[in-house]
């Protein structure tokens, strides 16, 4: 398997199935996809398609039963655990549904804890979180925790935590899933500026076409774990 | 994570459950406080055995005797002394008390003293053993609740008697005795130059009785007037008992300068040197413990034989060591059911916070992150547990220490203190329990770090 750095990330023929008793799930079945550095990429497809699945192969999280996955240039495939530990701090950072915030944790602190698994020196820290909070809009509530804000106001959180540390990948599974349209229109244009200002690859889970063919450069949909088509899209700002 | 992360996050996450964690930190400190108890009574046990020991005089003392007189038991030894020539061993005379008194670390030389003797108190004559004391042996555990005083001095015509003695003095009022006079009468060796048999049995009512001797001696009956000056329960330990156990003491300088006929003189009329004063044993006090070897290892090179209490005790620091290991057993059962409770605290934490454990994954967490922070969480909590066990134990300790002194006060006796906390019982009773909490998160920080993320992340 060559190397293909051209590619932010690149699948060749990847599969991921399960096994539940003696039925097989080809969750993610022979999938080939590439996604261009700075490219904002929507799939799309119905429950169980294998969306989540392949977002989360991507991600470093799953690991890939057959097929190579290759991001910013290294097969996850050949990967130890802690290299892909590594791969999840640095490289891609992941927004969630349900926002996934440590109730227990301050803002602050949520969004501080990539930094220390990352080994940044405390005194930088301060910083750092601060100006992501600000790039969301949420310097005001660093000392809230997270019951104490809005699903928006959660999701920012997320996106901030994520990046963070710098990472040249967004993976953003149903980011706008638990909020109502008009949230989920401020949180796409949170998204959207990291894909125009900070140059990052976006690759984004919905089953919202409307909104993919809105802020999304490309359309890629999803069928019982294959990639059925895949369409460019011409994205609200580019029009 | 660097350390101090690890720290703070741990002490974040024991903060939330704050009640669970408590309550096992507390069984952790049950357990740390009962093998701290166990442990602080072996060791005190033996500082109390080691401490009268000491006192007694038998741990700094070494028994000097010829090889004319006395043979080991031992029977390899036995075979290397067969081969000393009885007539030609060294006698234990003034030279040898002299060439011992050079060995370096010895304190103190003085003659074995001891004979028997008739008492006159009150119209009345009691038979007695009768032994002499330096005026060192004030720091024998026995003067600790002596009734009167020591000797005024190592001359001073006083006698200090025994409990039961005393008893025999008068019945009625022991203690009055003290301040009253008694007659020692001895038998006082007196030279004999010129004389040709080996010795003579005199009566100074009757000089011309003696039967004279050249290298001999005569013995003569004294009388020696003595003030009693103190009551003690038991004897000290001045000499081997092997004898007797005296109940008259008075001081040893006396006994020499009144020429007191001893055992060993008899002795010494039968040897070629027939006539000579020689010594049946003479009690070396060494500056320390620890000296008492090398003493004996000098004395013997010198020709005698030796005989310490130094062998007699390896077998009871052996004793100490087994008691010690029971009482650190029985007393770590507590923290192995303990160590349970930790298993069980933190596999509940892995269950409530296995979602958190996923997020941590999903942003960059490695499995070493999440297997070290619940070993941080085992190890505060044995920390912890060790440092309030060690309070709990030595609190036990104090409180067991003071029941048992209320206990013997009661019974007239003198406080003691059986219980002893040594700073390297308490810092390895807190290493041990944090050792013990580790091994216990073994399990449960396994278990946290092999968590799927995905499946974690789906958990609710």
């Amino acid at each position: 398997m060559k190397d293909t750095p051209d590619f932010a990330i690149h699948a060749e023929h990847l599969s991921r199935y399960y096994t539940l008793g003696t039925a097989v799930i080809r969750s993610v079945d022979d999938v080939s996809l590439s996604v261009a550095p700075g490219e904002f990429v929507a799939l799309l497809g119905a429950s169980g398609s294998g969306k989540s699945t392949l977002l989360n192969l991507i991600a470093g999280l799953d690991r890939a039963t057959a097929g190579s996955i290759t991001v910013g240039g290294r097969n996850l495939a050949q990967m130890s655990s802690q290299e892909l530990s590594h791969h999840r701090r640095l490289t891609v950072g992941m927004v969630f549904q349900s926002f996934n915030l440590i109730p227990s944790m301050t803002v602050f602190e949520n969004v501080e804890l990539p930094l220390r698994f990352a080994e940044t020196e405390r005194s930088s820290r301060q910083d750092v979180v601060r100006q992501a909070l600000d790039r969301v809009e949420l310097g005001q509530r660093i000392s809230h925790r997270p019951t104490e804000l809005s699903g928006g106001e959660q999701q920012r959180v997320s996106i901030a935590r994520a990046l963070i540390n710098n990472p040249s990948i967004l993976l953003a599974d149903e980011p706008t899933g638990n909020l109502d349209s008009r949230t989920g229109g401020e949180i796409m244009n949170v998204i959207r500026r990291c894909n125009q200002d900070l140059k990052m690859t976006i690759v984004m889970v919905t089953h919202e076409r409307s909104l993919a063919e809105k802020f999304a450069q490309r359309l890629v949909f999803m069928a019982d774990g294959k990639v059925v088509t895949q369409s460019a899209a011409e994205p609200e700002l580019a029009r | 994570m660097k350390s101090y992360d690890l720290l703070e996050l741990a002490g974040r996450n024991l903060r939330e459950s704050m009640l669970r964690n408590a309550l096992t930190t507390a069984g952790i400190s049950i357990g740390v406080a009962s093998l701290v108890a166990m442990l602080s009574l072996g060791a005190g046990l033996q500082d109390l055995a080691n401490r009268r020991l000491s006192k007694s005089g038998l741990f700094d003392t070494v028994y000097v005797t010829s090889l004319r007189d006395f043979r080991e038991s031992d029977p390899d030894q036995r075979k290397q002394e067969r081969k000393v020539d009885v007539s030609k061993a060294r006698a234990l005379d003034d030279a040898a008390r002299k060439d011992l008194a050079t060995i370096p670390g010895v304190l103190e030389v003085s003659p074995e003293v001891r004979f028997m003797g008739e008492v006159r108190y009150a119209d009345a004559t009691h038979a007695a053993f009768v032994a002499g004391l330096t005026q060192s042996a004030k720091e024998n555990e026995s003067f600790d609740g002596m009734k009167g005083r020591f000797f005024a001095s190592a001359t001073a015509p006083e006698a200090i008697v025994q409990l039961d003695f005393a008893k025999d003095l008068n019945e009625k009022d022991p203690n009055s005795v003290i301040g009253q006079e008694l007659v020692l009468r001895y038998a006082e060796r007196q030279s004999m130059a010129g004389s040709s048999s080996p010795g003579a049995v005199a009566d100074d009512s009757n000089p011309n009785a003696s039967l004279g001797g050249g290298g001999g001696f005569s013995v003569v009956r004294k009388e020696q007037p003595l003030k009693i000056v103190g009551i003690i329960e038991q004897e000290p330990f001045g000499g081997m008992r092997s004898i007797s156990r005296a109940r008259v003491f008075i001081p040893s300088q006396l006994v020499e300068n009144l020429n007191m006929m001893q055992y060993s003189d008899m002795r010494g009329l039968t040897g070629d040197a027939a006539g000579e004063k020689t010594y049946l044993a003479l009690v070396v006090r060494v500056a320390s413990a620890g000296k008492v070897q090398q003493v004996q290892d000098a004395v013997k090179k010198l020709g005698y034989r030796t005989f310490s209490i130094l062998d007699a005790t390896k077998g009871l620091r052996r004793f100490f060591t087994v008691l010690d290991l029971f009482l650190g057993i029985f007393g770590s059962l507590a923290l192995a059911v303990a160590s349970l409770a930790i298993i069980n605290t933190l596999v509940m934490a892995v269950l409530e916070r296995r979602r958190e454990i996923g997020i941590m994954k999903a942003i960059g967490a490695s499995d070493g992150d999440v297997k070290t922070l619940f070993f941080a969480e085992a190890g505060a909590m044995g920390l912890l547990g060790g440092v309030f066990g060690v309070i709990l134990g030595w609190g036990i300790g104090r409180a067991i220490n003071f029941g048992t002194n209320l206990w013997l006060q009661r019974r007239d006796m003198p406080p003691e203190t059986i219980w002893a906390s040594p700073l390297w019982l308490i810092f390895a009773a807190i290493g041990f329990s944090i050792v013990v909490s580790l091994i216990a998160g073994l399990y449960p920080a396994a278990r946290a770090s092999k968590l799927d993320p995905v499946q974690a992340l789906r958990y609710e």
